[in-house]
């Protein structure tokens, strides 16, 4: 049998939230992409978010990191948040250490750049260009800038969906000790099922509109893939997909 | 099966000379095997090659010219010989015109360069930051863009007369343009996820202007400034074809009236040197304020 999951203790009723979301909705041209949803995420929560894709998950996303605006109903969300989109956003004109802490100079902000890309194992790149990393290399340079902030939440949009799937997994890895070294609450969104049960504390399966699914994951984490009940999982949230555990073996 | 052994046998066997691709079943197959590496002596003789010929062909040319105006196949007063334009060089420096031309070439290109890029680069960084500043300056430049400089001339000269300040605003108004364009450009390119992650980390206008708007659409500004550059030669020409009293254009005006067509092709020659010294500078110029750019080889 699975441990319990440590983080379960989070889930006392009177834990304050990091995010609460309260009947959101969000429309484009008169077609409701988020309809009333409503969320409530606790600090140092790792929710992952899955969803075919046009389902909404990165409006959601835009909505908690500030980008964009509800047109009804309530959102209350940390004051420092961070971003770790698809793609790396560095700015080629920036060194990599003042890409991390974009926007301050100084030796004190070149220190903190050096310690946050020591975490993700880039310390020898602080004076590379942008241009010169790999792709891998480069989202762990958002990673790095995203987490120097000391975010309350962390928003992770299909963060590795560039990545090749070696260069994946070792993300996994990274993203899991970060999260358990500077616990942010987390919100990842995702198409991949997999990645979703290997790092959340909680699924979401977003689908018209609405949070049709929530499955709390109560694995301890770092997790197995070979698990019975990480398979029963994924079986379960692929069929709440629409698609088929055998059309989707890989 | 036995097509890919027969294939990797193939391969791995160079002494065979290239023999035809294999058919197998309509399969065609061709050689990618890498063909024996040039030795070093060919290399080197390919290198020594390319830099004989690039000397020496333009040598050839002047030398057919030398031999075709020593034997008096072109006439002198059409196209002077290599010889009489070394001359002619002499002759100007001796008397000491082209020294006191130079500068005053250069002074006038330059200033107007500096006026109208500034210019240029003002009301570019206001019409790419500012949606107002687009409302304002945007369709007027592009309508006044599309006249050519040159028709401007005579309207500067009854504005401003034949003296030193009309040749210089002939020189900012040619300039404005290709600093306004690609300043406006560029800025308006840099990629709007940047922009959107630089406000996610809590940078402000100024900070997103500074961090990350203007260091991104520096490549774009910097090749306005080229483009300004040549095009300001190109004003300093036609400016200096007003009543000048000195600079080159005086040289070669003197030299026009005295029939002089040596030292007119001196004067042209220096022209064409000044061009290609300030796409000199422009180089350095980005080597040095780009260093993030890849290096093209032997830009
Ligand atoms: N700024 C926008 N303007 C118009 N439609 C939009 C905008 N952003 C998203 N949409 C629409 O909303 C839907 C959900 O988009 P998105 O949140 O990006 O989906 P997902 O990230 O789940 O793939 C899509 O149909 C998309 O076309
Ligand atoms: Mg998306």
């Amino acid at each position: 049998m699975p441990l319990p999951d440590q983080r379960a203790s989070f889930a006392r009723p009177a834990a304050p939230a990091a995010v609460l979301l309260k009947d959101v909705s969000r429309s484009f041209a008169d077609r409701a992409v988020l309809d009333q949803i409503n969320l409530t995420i606790r600090p140092g929560e790792f929710v992952a978010v899955l969803g075919p894709s046009g389902t909404g998950k990165t409006t959601l996303l835009r909505l908690l990191a500030g980008l964009d605006q509800v047109d009804a109903g309530s959102i209350i969300v940390p004051a420092v948040r961070s971003v770790v989109f698809q793609e790396p956003r560095l700015v080629p004109a920036k060194r990599v250490w003042e890409n991390v802490v974009l926007g301050r100079r100084g030796a004190a902000a070149r220190a903190r750049a050096g310690t946050a890309l020591t975490e993700v194992g880039l310390a020898g790149h602080a004076d590379a260009w942008p241009s010169t990393l790999s792709g891998g290399e480069a989202q762990r340079v958002a990673l790095a800038r995203a987490l120097v902030r000391e975010p309350g939440l962390l928003l992770l949009d299909e963060p590795f969906a560039a990545l090749d799937a070696l260069t994946r997994i070792k993300m996994h890895d990274l993203v899991l000790q970060l999260w358990q070294r500077h616990h942010p609450a987390v919100v990842l969104v995702t198409h991949d099922v997999d990645e979703a049960i290997l790092l959340a504390d909680r699924i979401l399966v977003l689908s018209n509109g609405a949070i049709g699914v929530e499955l709390p994951v109560g694995l301890s984490k770092p997790r197995d893939r070979a698990d019975p009940l990480f398979a029963a999982l994924r079986a379960q949230l692929l069929a709440e997909l629409g698609v088929g555990a055998s059309t989707a073996a890989h | 099966m036995t097509d890919i052994v027969s294939l990797a046998q193939y391969a791995l066997s160079p002494k065979q000379e290239a023999p035809a691709a294999p058919q197998t079943k309509g399969l065609v197959l061709v050689d990618l095997t890498p063909r024996a590496r040039t030795s070093h002596l060919s290399a080197a003789w390919q290198v020594w090659r390319g830099r004989l010929l690039r000397v020496g062909s333009p040598l050839a040319i002047l030398l057919v010219w030398q031999i075709a105006s020593g034997f008096g196949f072109v006439a002198p007063e059409v196209l002077p010989s290599p010889l009489d334009i070394i001359a002619a060089f002499r002759e100007l420096i001796a008397m000491g015109d082209l020294q006191s031309a130079l500068p005053v070439s250069l002074y006038r290109s330059l200033s107007g360069l500096a006026i109208g890029g500034t210019i240029g680069l003002t009301i570019g960084l206001f019409a790419g930051l500012w949606r107002v500043g687009e409302e304002i300056f945007d369709a007027p430049l592009q309508m006044l863009r599309t006249i050519p400089f040159i028709a401007l001339v005579p309207l500067f000269i009854t504005w401003f007369g034949i003296d030193e300040s009309a040749k210089i605003v002939v020189i900012v108004a040619a300039t404005i343009f290709p600093m306004y364009l690609n300043t406006y450009a560029g800025v308006r390119g840099v990629d709007p996820k940047l922009t959107e992650a630089a406000k996610v980390f809590g940078l402000d206008a100024r900070q997103t202007t500074l961090h990350v708007i203007l260091p991104t659409a520096l490549p774009s500004i910097l090749l306005g400034l080229r483009y300004a550059a040549g095009v300001a030669l190109l004003a300093l020409v036609v400016a200096e074809q007003i009543n000048a009293r000195s600079g080159i254009g005086y040289i070669l005006n003197n030299a026009n009236m005295n029939q002089r067509s040596d030292i007119i092709v001196a004067g042209i020659i220096v022209y064409a040197v000044l061009g290609i010294a300030t796409d000199l500078v422009m180089r350095v110029i980005e080597r040095i304020a780009l260093p993030w750019r890849p290096k093209l080889a032997l830009a």
